[in-house]
């Protein structure tokens, strides 16, 4: 737990998102649902404009945590949305290591792994989006 | 409005073929800045890559069981979504045998009152020897009336 790497890296700024974002991150997902790009769509659905796809922030978010602590050894990300996105929120992704724990494998091997809380919090405080991650302890088998 | 008979139901088995052009869009997308995702000999997948099997399941017809759930557009959303990885995410030249299934749909009261119906769709990836080596887990609520949430209902 001693090393460099484990220090924390400041909180990463998303936005203020745009609808060419939503659009971007749609391309490259494959998820083309036109409530979350096509305006008049999503306000004759009701919504006041297209709501931003849940999985972006979501991505973001562990895009943050893996940043840190190294994408190789990701071993679970989990995430649940708390309330809607809209364009032109701005949203503050932040995070901390809140311990280690075992899980077993369905090899039946039981590996250590490092436990990490991530939120997404928007301009006005609220947290829009939460999630846990767990990685894979440094030494205790391969990353490659 | 969810049928709970489509519990239980399998979608046609689908291949998802991992490539460094695709990683490298959906890395700058999400801004994931790691060099590991945009250079080296394979690039690593980011965490949520997978939701990009949206790609590879729609030239394979009933690859997504998902349509045979009917949850309402306008009462439905999603809840939550897993990624679980039984080794090192998958990387550039990976190929992996696909298979979704609606794996559970159950109720539960919600705290303002009314029944709130739950759906998990689980996606094992499988790589040539058949070894699971990831699991996407995402789940769906329809409420019993309209509500918010991040507006969709059919991610993977």
């Amino acid at each position: 737990m001693a090393d460099a790497s484990m220090t924390k890296p400041a909180p990463r700024v998303l936005g203020p998102i745009s609808r060419t974002d939503v659009v971007i991150y749609q391309g490259a997902s494959g998820d083309f649902e036109p409530m979350h790009h096509d305006e008049p769509f999503a306000k004759a659905a009701g919504m006041p404009a297209p709501i931003v796809v849940g999985m972006y922030p979501a991505g973001a978010m562990c895009a943050w945590a893996s940043d840190w602590l190294g994408p190789e050894r990701v071993r679970k990300s989990w995430v649940r949305w708390r309330a809607p996105v809209w364009p032109g929120d701005t949203l503050t992704i932040d995070g901390e290591i809140t311990g280690t724990t075992d899980v077993q494998l369905p090899d039946g091997t039981t590996q250590p792994r490092l436990q990490v809380a991530v939120q997404c919090t928007n301009q006005d405080g609220a947290v829009v989006l939460q999630g846990t991650m767990d990685f894979a302890v440094a030494g205790s088998e391969s990353v490659q | 409005m969810v049928d709970k008979r489509a519990e239980g139901n399998v979608g046609v088995p689908f291949q998802v073929h991992i490539e460094r052009g695709k990683i490298a869009e959906f890395s700058r997308a999400i801004a994931a800045e790691h060099p590991d995702h945009h250079g080296g000999e394979r690039p690593v997948v980011p965490a949520t890559f997978l939701t990009s099997m949206f790609h590879w399941e729609r030239g394979r017809q009933g690859a997504n069981p998902w349509s045979t759930v009917q949850m309402s557009k306008a009462r439905g959303m999603h809840a939550s979504q897993e990624y679980e990885f039984f080794g090192p995410p998958p990387r550039d030249g990976d190929v992996l045998n696909a298979q979704s299934r609606i794996d559970r749909i159950f109720e539960k009261q919600g705290r303002r009152g009314g029944s709130l119906t739950f759906v998990e769709m689980v996606t094992d990836y499988r790589d040539a020897a058949g070894t699971l080596v990831a699991r996407a887990k995402m789940t769906a609520v329809e409420t019993a009336k309209p509500a918010g949430g991040d507006g969709e209902t059919k991610d993977g």
